[in-house]
């Protein structure tokens, strides 16, 4: 994804300074996905150029005149926004994914022991996901209101994640040794 | 995070659990050594007759091992009387099954009272105790219900404050979650992970990966051994870890663990720092490290 879709659904909600865009943008999202400014403004300019954005000229002052821009959504970009979000996002990186590819290969492989490789990946993986509870739970001890915001559903979709890979790495072993039942 | 006590709660070393001799021996547990320290979670996971059941046993005395050692609270159970085991249990430890074994005639309270009445204390005393249990674990408004009339979620929130009931301070718990949903599960997971931050210790097996990345530390058992383990560390899992329990209350308790150590990369940020943090922030580059 760019960010170009990000900008655009952010102004969806009304007009908007690019440092404004880039503040809501990363306290959604909790700070997952940095942005720096520079890049902010580049996207809002192309935006403006493929007729998705309009900018309010901007006033008097002693900010440079990008941060003194109003941006705003033209009716093209609203319907590029509505059509963003209908359109389901396609899951493409997965079969390229170094685990899947690295078990397939070590799978036969004379000298590698594929057990070995799925317990080290086992407890690398739990590591991740009991720093994700931890975090997760971290956040809701110190503020119930937590659970409710955006980025916690960016943090929860790495628990989902991370969570299948073990149950993923739990099947991997039982194909291995069919006489181990998958728990 | 462990407390800085003398002692492990549970001290479980090289030990083996081997039924019958010659060649009908089946061995459950071949050699598994940890340590559940206060303020521990540790989970157990392994496919089923991997030895799970057979460490939790040994681990309440109610098994004793064939080659190895056990100490609960510092006190080794091998070669000890039954009567004595009795009393090691019942001063130290709580014991939380999938099936509950709530008396169904007694209240929730009732219940909970039940060990320490059984352990010769005052009724008066035993149910103010059982009272405050119940409060800890969040069912103070259902102390007068019976188990028939809970949820399962909260009829295992019962045999969780009955195993702490009388500051019993290690918990074993085989398959607590097993006929709850994921949600409820996390749930009491979640409790007894506050529990332990508050300083008890607690041995959980589990199946499920959700509920055992609340532990610190996951030991992975096939064929009765130790497979792999996961050790979350130093890091404090909870609110705050123990040097920061004792400072004064001014948020710095909450502040999240410096970077390192965490992900084996950059530490992953804690919550709350000060309003105007990203809850998230370095969490992308924390994960993509190490792959
Ligand atoms: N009393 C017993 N007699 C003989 N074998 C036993 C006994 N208890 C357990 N086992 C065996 O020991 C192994 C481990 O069992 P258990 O600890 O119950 O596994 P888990 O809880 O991981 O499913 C299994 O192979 C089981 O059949
Ligand atoms: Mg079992």
């Amino acid at each position: 994804m760019s960010i170009r879709h990000g900008l655009m659904a952010l102004l969806a909600e009304g007009d908007g300074y690019g440092n404004q865009l880039r503040t809501s943008f990363e306290e959604r999202t909790g700070g997952t996905w940095p942005l720096n400014i520079g890049q902010v403004y580049q996207t809002l300019d192309r935006l403006v150029r493929d007729g998705l954005v309009t900018t309010v000229e901007p006033g008097d002052g002693d900010l440079p005149p990008q941060a003194r821009t109003l941006y705003g959504l033209t009716p093209t970009g609203r319907a590029e926004v509505v059509r963003w979000f209908a359109e389901p996002v396609s899951r493409a990186p997965a079969p390229r994914d170094e685990l899947s590819i690295k078990l397939a290969l070590a799978m036969g492989l004379p000298g590698v022991d594929v057990t070995a490789v799925l317990d080290a990946q086992r407890a690398a993986t739990m590591r991740t996901l009991q720093a994700l509870t931890s975090l997760r739970h971290r956040h809701l001890a110190a503020d119930p209101a937590s659970a409710r915001k955006p980025w916690m559903l960016v943090l929860e979709r790495l628990v989902f994640d991370t969570e299948a890979e073990l149950r993923w790495l739990d099947h991997c072993q039982a194909t291995l040794d069919p006489t181990e039942a998958p728990r | 995070m462990r407390f800085a006590t003398a002692a492990p709660a549970l001290a479980v070393h090289a030990a083996w659990r081997i039924h019958g001799a010659g060649r009908l021996a089946v061995t459950a547990l071949a050699g598994v050594s940890l340590e559940v320290w206060p303020g521990e979670l540790v989970a157990v996971m392994g496919p089923s007759g991997s030895g799970k059941s057979t460490l939790l046993n040994l681990a309440g005395g109610l098994d004793q091992p064939t080659r190895g050692d056990v100490r609960i609270m510092g006190t080794s159970t091998v070669g000890r009387r039954p009567a004595a085991l009795a009393q090691l249990r019942r001063r130290h430890l709580g014991l939380v099954f999938q099936e509950l074994n709530l008396v169904g005639s007694l209240t929730a309270l009732e219940n909970v009272a039940l060990p320490r009445e059984l352990d010769g204390v005052p009724v008066r005393t035993a149910r103010r105790e059982a009272g405050e249990a119940l409060e800890a674990v969040g069912l103070g408004h259902r102390a007068d219900r019976f188990p028939a009339r809970l949820s399962g979620g909260e009829q295992q929130r019962v045999a969780i404050a009955r195993a702490l009931v009388g500051g019993r301070r290690l918990v074993l718990a085989d398959e607590p979650t097993g006929a709850l949903d994921t949600s409820t599960g996390d749930e009491v997971l979640r409790l007894i992970r506050e529990r332990c931050d508050t300083g008890a210790a607690a041995l959980v097996v589990t199946h499920n990966p959700r509920h055992a990345a609340w532990a610190d530390r996951v030991v992975f058992l096939r064929d009765g051994r130790e497979a792999t383990r996961s050790d979350y560390g130093a890091e404090p899992f909870g609110a705050a870890r123990p040097a920061d329990r004792a400072a004064p209350a001014d948020g710095r308790g909450l502040s999240a663990p410096t970077a390192g150590g965490t992900l084996g990369a950059p530490g992953v940020e804690g919550p709350a720092r000060g309003s105007g943090e990203l809850p998230l922030a370095g969490l992308a580059a924390a994960l993509e490290a190490p792959r």
